[in-house]
């Protein structure tokens, strides 16, 4: 098999992929508590009110025909109103998303930038001081719910220091930046810790591989065997780990958001339960649903490019 | 004297969190320029930590004593970046294993590359055209697009040509080869043999050849270095030790060959057990399987003695052997 039909293969089957969560979502919010009807018009609503707004919402129709309806308009975008916000369903998530993408973003940033250069020390150094030091800080992280993180670094550097905004989201990029810098930090602790106990691992087991010792054996810099045999097949699994991470990352920046008072799509979505705003959760889910498995998808290319053994 | 490589004393102990493993003790060895050494002894007996301590591949865990003397300077305390000279450029090593020596993540080429980046002057052009040199030398065809590919897309013995090329891309003056047929089939056994032979009288290197297989040691050594337990028994031309051994060991050896001068027979097992090295003996390690121990063995460690212009044996038997023969 070649590497282009892998690809093409692998690409496919985002396709099964896609309409699975289609079908979970769909089934999902019928099998919700409480009608949707009642919760949008309330309990004084006339019959003929309501009978109205199931035509509207199609609700009369046969399952299956319900089903395509939902398909098609999840395809084009339109997810209808927000009862909660009176305003269509796309645009409201389009003002949030960008945040959220920025959030999860930095995250990810500051995470593999403590993890990998900490996890190449402590690897180096195993079970010495620097090594110990490094796992002890980190298993603190890894055990810190976020939301604890998150108050913590709340109140040393935006209310006692006064470095940082206490929340918020600002406006212009820089200012985006500067106000999620304490969100990122709080979202990306335990993802680092994850990261560094992998990568120490990784590293562990090739630096002794018998390929090290023989690029060592033909004389080239010690920095090129470190960095181009250790550290670039060390990162092959920690890369997978990574992409695999995203979609808790998501479940991490609802918290993150609650805390920090982002205006992202996870304060959102915690929001819309609250106020049982139908519409915007089945977007919300479906979208972050799709995120995911693209995620999932540029994980598996990415991987494709950093070891030739896949699809061949 | 006219010598590349001299090993002094050389021991290896290895501290483990059981224990110390006492892998090499008291290991001399020469090598003359564009000499054959084989080193050959059971599984076991310190030849691949020998080989890896003279190139200083060794991991931390290994305390490392003696000298390794190359051209005068001792490997053993060079600095970093000199070492990273020699190797590759003066001293080549070839593993056992191809499959596990070579990056599965890096193509041929680029493994080729490194080192003559490291070792050459030569301009991308010049070292791509070197590369392809090489791969005709050692034998595989369609060099240009057998460059891109990764060693997984090669068969065993065309890996370990592979692998051969690479060590041999800087033109050392000493190729050190561990074992460099035991993971191939044998009918592949034959053609790398014979390719590292022709390579070695063409490009008048020396080798230094790891093997447990007396055949193969017989058919491509000028000389010969047995080991048992991390110690050397004796040392000599081929064709004089094997055919007239000057210590017991070596004797037990050929004895234990299938049929008389059977060339491509394997090791066979000696009555008894390996001693075991994290205790080692104050006497002859080989005592407790020998036929012809006498009582000190057990005590007296046998010194190394020249027995024979070119021969030495540290064995006490060494005289009623060579009378035997
Ligand atoms: N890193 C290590 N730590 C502890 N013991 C080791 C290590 N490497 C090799 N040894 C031991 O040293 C002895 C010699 O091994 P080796 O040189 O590989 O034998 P062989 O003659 O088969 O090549 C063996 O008993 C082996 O278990
Ligand atoms: S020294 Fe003694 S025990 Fe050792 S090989 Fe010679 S005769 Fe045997
Ligand atoms: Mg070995």
């Amino acid at each position: 098999m070649s590497r282009g039909t892998w690809l093409v293969g692998r690409l496919l089957q985002i396709i099964p992929t896609l309409l699975l969560i289609g079908v979970v979502v769909f089934v999902l919010v019928h099998l919700l508590p409480g009608d949707i009807v009642t919760s949008m018009l309330g309990d004084h609503a006339t019959k003929q009110a309501v009978a109205n707004l199931r035509r509207s919402l199609g609700l009369d129709r046969t399952l299956a025909e319900q089903f395509v309806l939902f398909v098609r308009n999840a395809l084009r975008g339109s997810f209808g109103d927000s009862l909660a916000h009176g305003i269509p369903v796309a645009r409201l998530i389009a003002q949030r998303l960008p945040v959220t993408a920025m959030l999860t973003a930095m995250a990810v940033v500051i995470a593999v930038v403590l993890a990998v250069p900490l996890a190449f020390v402590a690897a180096l150094r195993a079970e010495r001081a620097p090594d110990i030091a490094i796992r002890v800080a980190f298993q603190v992280g890894l055990s810190s719910p976020i939301f604890y993180v998150g108050l913590v670094l709340l109140s040393v550097f935006a209310a006692w220091l006064r470095w940082f905004p206490v929340g918020g989201y600002g406006s212009g990029f820089l200012d985006h930046i500067y106000h999620l810098i304490l969100p990122a930090f709080a979202l990306a602790l335990s993802l680092s810790a994850i990261l560094m106990r992998n990568l120490r691992a990784a590293i562990l087991g090739v630096i002794r591989a018998e390929y090290v010792d023989f690029a060592r054996a033909k004389g080239i810099a010690a920095r090129l065997v470190l960095f181009r045999h250790v550290l670039r097949n060390a990162l092959i699994a920690t890369v997978t780990l990574l992409g695999l991470s995203i979609g808790s990352l998501l479940g991490g920046a609802v918290v993150t958001e609650t805390v920090f008072a982002v205006p992202g799509v996870g304060r959102l979505m915690v929001d819309s339960i609250f106020a049982r705003d139908y519409p915007v959760i089945e977007a919300l889910t479906l979208i972050l649903a799709v995120v995911v498995s693209i995620t999932f998808l540029a994980t598996d290319i990415l991987q494709m490019v950093l070891d030739p053994r896949i699809g061949r | 004297m006219n010598e590349l490589l001299r090993v002094e004393q050389l021991g290896v102990v290895f501290h483990a969190a059981r224990g110390r493993v006492y892998a090499v003790d008291g290991v001399d060895l020469a090598i003359a320029p564009g000499e054959v050494l084989g080193l050959v002894g059971e599984s076991g007996s310190g030849k691949s930590v020998t080989l890896r301590a003279i190139a200083r591949l060794l991991h931390e865990e290994a305390h490392i004593t003696g000298r390794v003397l190359w051209q005068g300077r001792d490997l053993l305390t060079l600095p970093a970046r000199a070492l990273e000279q020699v190797r590759g450029a003066g001293i080549g090593t070839i593993f056992q294993e191809p499959m596990a020596a070579l990056n599965p993540v890096l193509s041929i080429g680029l493994q080729i590359d490194e080192s003559l980046r490291a070792h050459t002057g030569l301009d991308a052009a010049g070292r791509r055209a070197r590369a392809r040199e090489l791969l005709d030398l050692v034998g595989i065809a369609d060099a240009a697009s057998r460059l891109r590919q990764y060693p997984h897309e090669f068969s065993g013995g065309m890996r370990q040509r592979a692998m051969i090329a690479i060590a041999l891309a800087a033109n050392p003056k000493l190729l050190l080869a561990d074992e460099p047929t035991t993971a191939l089939d044998v009918t592949i056994q034959d053609q790398i043999l014979r390719l590292l032979l022709r390579l070695v009288s063409e490009l008048s290197m020396a080798m230094l050849l790891v093997t447990h297989d007396l055949g193969v040691v017989a058919s491509t050594c000028d000389r010969v270095a047995v080991m048992y337990a991390g110690r050397l028994c004796e040392t000599g031309p081929t064709a004089q030790v094997l055919h007239a051994p000057r210590h017991a060991y070596t004797d037990a050896l050929l004895r234990a060959l299938p049929g008389e001068g059977a060339a491509r027979a394997r090791l066979q097992p000696i009555p008894g057990m390996p001693p075991r090295i994290d205790h080692p003996s104050p006497g002859c390690p080989f005592a407790p399987r020998c036929t012809h121990a006498e009582p000190r063995c057990d005590r007296e460690r046998p010194a190394m003695q020249d027995v024979a212009p070119g021969r030495a044996s540290a064995c006490f038997a060494q005289d009623r052997l060579g009378v035997a023969a």
